[in-house]
């Protein structure tokens, strides 16, 4: 099953190639990663989705609450948070076709962030679903390149940890 | 007050209280070297920078202090890996400080340059690469803090050569900052109630020492819970000397090469409480034949391992000392007559005394028995990886906690000469015996020399076979006595011990191991003694690996059960 892991973590340089050479080492398989800064400058926040049974989903967990420049972790797969991705989609479309896909790019809420002749850039955001949903949609058209950010997540209702740290250089 | 960078360095030695480093200097590391005389620290040259790493590692595991080992930037550092990974895999607490070429260069290929930081991210409870020597105090700090808190580990610190030179304002820390670091966890009082009960409901229970008693002091609450509650106590490898091994709840080793008794007592049991340790494969076998009749209580501070190889009924994460202070009121005395009776049959059935007869082959059961005897189980023994050690950890009982030093998980060969070398700097007042074979000795072989240099009475027993005998022993068993690559052919020891000015004796007899052995104790500097026993001995009982502890094969190869 598919989980996705929130973690606050120590804004320093490496911590990233910590978290990743521990992913690799023990063999875990991330689906997605992404990072930003937190609320609390010098904490940035990871949002990853990682495939495995409850056991190597627990293992994830502590193994990376072990590293030091992780705060901590959390799942919230089973809670009632909001996950959220963004998309880039590069999709064909030739003057006659454009409407067409406005209209498609419409329905999802989504947006035309770049028109060029015979193309189109899309903006959405949504859950992974949605994303995978609209791109199916405009497959027929010809997508020439997708970018995703692979989902963030937030926990609804629930305020975060105070942190406090020494902002280190 | 403005000091430069590698006078901060041995500052915050100093004030960590470091009274020896081991290592090798280097031009990445000149500047270390060159401030040490102003400062009250013992510096260990060794040959070989593994062997610093660990000779750092044996004085940890001897005196419970933390390790401090250095090396210079590249060949230097890089030599430091197998001492830092047999140091994180038996949770050593260390602090290995490499030099590293200088800030403007890091990233060039420059000459004796190489990535240390990244070599051992994987083998490190952290690490860090200093730039700046005001950055120096605040990471001396944290990297002794981790190395020796919650679980121990070692710590690499990575000092650019620009920063050894700089001044910079100096003021040690009181407190490290590591927000997060160890998390606060209370002891479950409802779990540990909840243990009680099983404790005491159960007619068949086992208790299974590891390493974490041991570096958590607490041997003497083990003892207390064993002997209020009656109960059998089987150790892992580390574990050795977490209860006395003559005592009568004492089962010895579990696991491959553990005793028949201690194995079917796991499988007999029925209810295992594990403290500090980790349910290793070489400890358990086979996963799902493990205990298969037993409640399983899982005790450790790291909660990582809770449920990693194998998962508990109850899970307590704790320091093994504080739980088993507080888990010793909860415990009801009794007497389990009926279970130590059946335990007492399987140690009969053993025959773990076959070897030592005084007739026959030179074995090196015996040997090593001998050495248990001499020394009345009170030597502290620092033993090598293979056959030599499966037969130290059978044959030698350990009597005092924390006498035996070996290399459990990483199982690193050549581990023990320069491991006794830190140990017995450690504990000067202790006897220190190396077991050791023929294909460890001569993997470290050049630390003959640091024992010379610095003076210590270490005994040394190679228990050679000519073989690389734990691997012609699977050849043997498992592979049609294929001995690919297994036979050694070996220098005459006790004259390389002489070359090196250390007393070398030779024995080929089971009638003279009694007199080499006292003339060793007799005399007061180093001593090697080159055993030339058995060559086909092989180590029982054993499991084969992946299998069920209950199919134990005893010497005379019968499948037991």
């Amino acid at each position: 099953m598919r989980h996705t892991l929130v973690a606050a973590v120590v804004d320093r340089p490496g911590v990233l190639n910590r978290m990743v050479s521990l992913f690799r080492r023990r063999r875990y398989n991330i689906e997605s990663l992404a990072v930003g800064h937190s609320e609390t400058p010098g904490i940035s926040r990871m949002t990853f989705v990682v495939e495995g049974d409850d056991r190597v989903i627990e293992q994830v967990k502590k193994q990376l609450e072990k590293l030091v420049d992780v705060i901590e972790v959390r799942d919230v797969t089973g809670e009632p948070a909001v996950v959220r991705e963004l998309a880039l989609i590069r999709v064909r479309a030739t003057s006659e076709q454009r409407g067409e896909v406005a209209q498609l790019v419409e329905l999802y809420r989504a947006k035309v962030v770049d028109v060029d002749h015979d193309s189109l850039m899309v903006e959405v955001t949504g859950t992974e679903e949605k994303v995978n949903h609209l791109i199916t949609l405009l497959e027929p058209f010809g997508i020439e390149e997708i970018v995703r950010t692979g989902p963030v997540a937030m926990v609804r209702g629930a305020r975060p940890k105070e942190f406090r740290i020494n902002v280190l250089k | 007050m403005k000091r430069s960078g590698a006078e901060i360095l041995w500052e915050c030695l100093v004030a960590e209280g470091v009274e020896v480093v081991f290592g090798i200097p280097g031009g990445a590391v000149i500047h270390i070297t060159d401030a040490l005389p102003r400062y009250p620290v013992r510096f260990v040259l060794t040959r070989h920078e593994q062997a610093a790493a660990h000779a750092a590692d044996g004085y940890a595991r001897a005196t419970g202090k933390v390790g401090v080992c250095l090396a210079t930037s590249g060949p230097g550092a890089a030599n430091l890996v197998t001492g830092i990974a047999t140091a994180y895999m038996d949770s050593i607490p260390l602090v290995a400080i490499t030099g590293q070429v200088p800030s403007s260069m890091i990233g060039t290929d420059a000459f004796q340059e190489t990535d240390i930081t990244g070599i051992t991210l994987p083998i490190t409870k952290h690490n860090y690469l200093v730039t700046e020597a005001g950055e120096l105090a605040r990471v001396l700090k944290e990297a002794f803090f981790l190395a020796r808190s919650g679980r121990p580990g070692p710590v690499l610190v990575d000092i650019a050569k620009n920063a050894q030179a700089q001044e910079a304002e100096f003021r040690y820390p009181e407190e490290p900052e590591i927000p997060g670091h160890p998390p606060k966890r209370p002891l479950p009082e409802d779990l540990l109630e909840r243990a009680g009960e099983l404790l005491n409901t159960a007619e068949r229970p086992l208790i299974l020492a590891g390493h974490g008693v041991l570096l958590a002091g607490g041997h003497t609450e083990l003892l207390a819970l064993a002997e209020k509650g009656d109960i059998p106590v089987a150790t892992t490898l580390l574990g050795i000397g977490a209860i006395p091994g003559s005592h009568r709840l004492s089962l010895g080793m579990v696991g491959m090469h553990g005793t028949l008794q201690a194995n079917r007592a796991v499988q007999t049991c029925d209810l295992l409480i594990a403290v500090g340790m980790r349910f290793d494969d070489r400890v358990i076998g086979d996963p799902k034949a493990f205990a298969p009749n037993a409640a399983i209580v899982h005790v450790d501070i790291d909660p990582a391992e809770i449920g990693k190889n194998i998962v508990p009924d109850l899970a307590i994460v704790a320091d093994a000392r504080e739980f088993l202070a507080a888990f010793l009121p909860l415990v009801e005395p009794k007497k389990r007559s009926d279970w130590h009776a059946e335990i007492e049959s399987w140690k009969r059935e053993a025959g773990w005394d076959e070897p030592l007869r005084e007739e026959g082959r030179l074995l090196p059961q015996y040997v090593i028995h001998e050495i248990w005897r001499a020394t009345e189980g009170r030597a502290l023994v620092v033993s090598d990886v293979g056959q030599s050690q499966m037969w130290e950890a059978q044959y030698y009982l350990h009597e005092l906690p924390g006498s035996l030093i070996t290399s459990g998980g990483l199982g690193t060969m050549g581990f023990a000469l320069p491991a006794a070398i830190g140990a017995q700097i450690g504990r000067p007042d202790l006897p220190v015996w190396v077991i050791v074979g023929d294909g460890g000795i001569q993997m470290t072989i050049q630390e003959l020399a640091t024992v010379v240099q610095e003076g210590l009475p270490l005994k040394i027993a190679v228990i050679n076979n000519g073989y690389l005998g734990m691997v012609r022993q699977w050849q043997e068993l498992f592979f049609n006595r294929n001995y690919c690559a297994t036979c050694l052919h070996n220098p005459d020891f006790a004259r390389v011990a002489q070359a090196y000015g250390i007393r070398g004796l030779r024995v080929d007899r089971r009638a003279d191991v009694r007199a080499a052995i006292a003339e060793a104790l007799e005399t007061e500097g180093p001593v090697l003694i080159d055993f030339r026993v058995e060559p086909e001995e092989n180590v029982f009982p054993m499991v084969a690996p992946g299998r069920s502890l209950s199919e134990v094969i005893l010497p005379q190869r019968k499948e037991v059960r």
